[in-house]
């Protein structure tokens, strides 16, 4: 009976392989805030293979004998948070050379083992759009990550749209960062920054042109222009523009380029969106908006509000947050809707800004952004109400898997702060088995 | 106040200038209730001199604190104005800053916490820069803040000194409640000048400092030399130092360098502080922590936002500030500051106590300020909740019994 038993659970493991089935695994009792949906009391969220296949309570959720299942009275479970802007990993993009550079890709810099990942783990953040910086008008091409662990090489955080491409968007600037006074070919006005912009999406129109009239014919094509391929992909909406803007009369500025050009943009900090909310939600175009504690810093931002998120929910805009990390703290990325909510916006809106939002923004409603069945098991579990200051990220889990647990020593430091917890982490060893000390 | 009111009414050059600017009207009412006798009620009354206490009344008169007590012991005379608000706390106090020297801005000619031309310069007053209509102060006085201790910035060894103002009013002179109140002093990697220019290492700070205090010694007063008639006070202990430290050997020179010469120093910023607290708590010396959301990095790159919570913990006198930004946020808040050490790890009475006593007894004005309590400075907080909730807002500051803060924040 024995080895029968044996040959069985044999039989079965070998079947789970075969499929690639985990047992799936129930949390249960929490208060789950779906954010599609109304929030759920007492909740089950029922996770398998990476994927949610179930959300819902006692009476609309059926567990099966095999599950497995983890307690979660008292806490609440939202969905994972989405960051559209943030400088975490340590990525690069262009150079002195010029400003518009859009074959340069943080892709070929971002360090998988940066500690500051860890930090946007800590926060309830599973995807993040890390980009290049605003010194130029065009620095690159960004990534959309998501926040797995273990990660030894950046390909082990991308994501792949339906055609197998890693996703990413490009990072445009406009106002006084990318103008540089006797900068060379750097812009030294508005108005120039818009003119060199617009030649080089011209230019994008006609390298698109020559492909469209080669057709079939492989000798007709245009030969290889990195940046005009990304600048291509931007026109044919497969690449989205991120458009770091502030005053009132930019973010106008990029709205008459999105106009003429037709890319998909998402505005990213319009510390003056309290201005143009109307212009801004006619245009149907979503803005990403960051809370920072005091107006000023530079001279864009005197105007910055809190009651950015307010006036673009009273407008309608679809409204997103970002940290800018490291401008502000990922670890502290919820506080952005709690900020947003003291100056009026609703809780409902605050918390979509935090996730489905950006996952709108990120070409990405599918898969992430709310806890419904058959998308990316990616959710936080919340010691409290997501917009309490006291409130701590206990868990992080990522398709599935936990990439933050509190309760773990070196996590916590992480999320603390503390001797060792901004140093980078040292080489995954997946299977390592040697002894290192008395080893050669 | 009620009488104010009326008189505004009923003067029509008044009520067309109100209707004008509401800003022109928050000075009218700020002019004419100079003076003016307000009733504060708080379903909470932090005191700080004490435990909350439920249904309080702080009674205002002539800019003084008149009596604080519960609804029922406190009966309110009626000619006052009375003010009503969930929770009311003490005028907060940010107890290290340099807004007002610096503006938001971020532009040259609002930028004067730093002159760089020289390492040793503790003859630089903050009065002489202080500007008292700077948009931060008024930011940070629509959040509760009522008392700054403002100054240089700490990116020099010695970049001058600092004051202690109230947050409104008009000219320095009006604000000011000390106007040389200690002389900072940086130490570590952010005071070091490059290009073979002195100090170009930590021990050359301190053998500079050692060489200003030695000469100071000998300094007569005659001919009058501004730098050593400020050493000389740090010397006799008049004046403190505020030594921004943040690794833990220049915590220890610090340290080293006040049993050197027997002067008094406030410690500020110590990022490492877990890792010498015994020592620190040994010295006897107060600690003003960086700001719990402060970026780890560099020299700061160990700080924790539990330091605060266990620098409490140690019995050290503890005061939370909103610290020295180069750039965004141009100025922290100290009530948001406070209100994350509560969530890692102290206890919210403790933490009010960072921004209002305990940050009082450390800047010397505890007699006056930072506390709930008959005589005391009319100096109050109001907020429609729970201060430390994001959502929550300050609903009014009280500055010396004038109501300066109506905006919802």
């Amino acid at each position: 009976m024995k080895r029968y038993f044996c040959s069985f659970l044999v039989l079965v493991s070998l079947c789970c392989s075969a499929f690639g089935q985990e047992k799936p695994t129930a949390f249960i009792n929490a208060r789950i805030i779906p954010i599609i949906g109304q929030p759920i009391e007492q909740g089950i969220l029922l996770v398998q293979n990476g994927k949610i296949t179930a959300i819902g309570d006692a009476r609309t959720v059926r567990l099966a004998s095999n599950v497995q299942i983890i307690d979660l009275k008292g806490k609440v479970i939202m969905p994972g948070l989405v960051d559209t802007h943030s400088h975490i990993g340590d990525g690069s993009g262009a150079d002195g050379s010029s400003p518009i550079q859009p074959d340069v890709r943080i892709l070929d810099s971002l360090n998988p083992r940066a500690s500051s990942l860890q930090r946007a783990q800590s926060g309830g953040i599973t995807t993040v759009n890390v980009m290049p910086g605003s010194g130029h008008l065009d620095s690159g091409q960004t990534l959309y990550l998501k926040l797995r662990d273990d990660a030894n090489k950046v390909e082990d955080l991308l994501l792949y749209d339906k055609d197998g491409k890693y996703m990413g968007g490009i990072k445009f600037a406009n106002g006084t960062n990318p103008i540089r006074a006797g900068g060379g070919n750097f812009p030294g006005t508005r108005a120039k920054s818009v003119a060199l912009v617009r030649e080089q999406f011209i230019k994008a129109q006609e390298y698109k042109a020559k492909i469209v009239k080669a057709g079939n014919d492989k000798t007709k094509l245009p030969p290889r222009e990195l940046g005009m391929e990304a600048l291509a992909e931007a026109l044919d909406g497969k690449r989205v523009v991120h458009f770091h803007t502030h005053r009132h009369d930019d973010i106008l500025s990029v709205l008459r380029l999105q106009k003429e050009f037709g890319f998909k943009v998402v505005l990213q900090h319009v510390s003056e969106a309290w201005k143009v909310a109307d212009e801004i939600a006619k245009a149907k175009v979503p803005a990403s908006i960051i809370m920072i504690d005091a107006p000023g810093g530079k001279l864009e931002t005197m105007d910055v509000s809190f009651s950015n998120g307010v006036a673009l929910e009273k407008a309608g805009a679809l409204t997103g947050f970002h940290t800018d990390d490291y401008i502000t703290d990922s670890r502290l990325f919820l506080r952005s809707a709690g900020l947003a909510m003291r100056a009026g916006m609703s809780r409902d809106k605050a918390l979509y800004g935090m996730t489905m939002a950006g996952a709108i923004m990120l070409d990405m409603q599918d898969r992430i952004g709310s806890l419904e069945a058959g998308k990316d098991a990616d959710f936080i579990v919340l010691s409290g109400d997501p917009v309490s200051v006291y409130t701590h990220v206990e868990q992080t889990w990522v398709e599935g898997k936990n990439v933050f647990n509190r309760s773990n020593p070196l996590d916590y430091l992480t999320a603390v702060g503390g001797f060792g917890a901004t140093t980078d982490k040292l080489v995954h060893l997946d299977c390592f088995d040697g002894d290192v000390e008395g080893g050669q | 106040m009620q009488n104010s009111k009326f008189k505004i009414q009923n003067s029509k050059f008044l009520k067309s200038l109100v209707s004008l600017c509401a800003l022109c009207s928050l000075w009218l009412i700020f002019v004419l209730s100079a003076n003016a006798q307000i009733a504060v009620k708080g379903e909470t009354v932090w005191t700080m001199a004490g435990e909350p206490i439920a249904n309080g009344v702080v009674l205002i008169n002539n800019g003084k604190i008149e009596a604080v007590g519960t609804a029922a012991q406190i009966k309110i005379p009626a000619n006052y104005r009375v003010i009503s608000a969930k929770v009311v706390t003490p005028g907060l106090i940010d107890a290290h800053t340099v807004i007002g020297l610096n503006g938001y801005l971020n532009q040259p000619h609002d930028q004067m916490a730093l002159d760089g031309s020289s390492p040793i310069q503790p003859d630089l007053r903050a009065i002489d820069s202080y500007n008292p209509e700077e948009k931060l102060v008024e930011w940070v006085r629509g959040y509760g803040v009522t008392t700054i201790h403002t100054g240089h910035q700490p990116s020099a060894l010695v970049p001058g000194q600092t004051m202690i103002a109230k947050t409104f009013g008009k000219t320095v002179d009006d604000v000011t409640l000390i106007p040389t109140a200690m002389i900072n002093v940086t130490l570590g990697e952010s005071a070091l000048a490059g290009q073979g220019r002195s100090p170009g290492t930590r021990s050359k700070q301190i053998a500079m400092l050692r060489a200003e205090l030695i000469k100071a010694g000998n300094y007569k007063g005659e001919p009058r030399d501004l730098k050593q008639e400020m050493w000389k006070k740090v010397l006799n202990r008049e004046i403190q130092l505020l030594v921004t430290a943040h690794r833990a050997i220049d915590i220890m020179s610090a340290l080293r360098l006040a049993k050197e010469f027997n002067i008094k120093i406030v410690l500020d910023g110590v990022s490492d502080a877990p890792q010498v607290m015994s020592e620190i708590k040994a010295s006897g010396f107060p600690v003003i922590v960086h700001p719990t959301m402060f970026r780890a990095g560099g020299e700061t790159e160990n700080l924790s936002m539990e330091t605060a919570a266990k620098l409490k913990a140690a019995g050290i006198t503890v005061a939370l500030q909103s610290g020295y930004e180069g750039y965004v946020p141009k100025t922290r808040i100290v009530l948001f500051e406070a209100a994350l050490a509560v969530t890692y790890g102290m206890s919210r009475n403790d933490a009010l106590a960072t921004i209002t006593i305990d940050a009082a007894k450390i800047l010397g004005l505890d007699k006056r300020i930072g506390s709930i309590a008959p005589g005391k400075d009319a100096d109050l907080a109001m907020y429609d909740g729970d201060p430390f909730e994001y959502v929550t807002h300050c609903t009014g500051t009280i500055i010396n019994g004038n109501v300066v803060s109506e905006v919802i924040r």
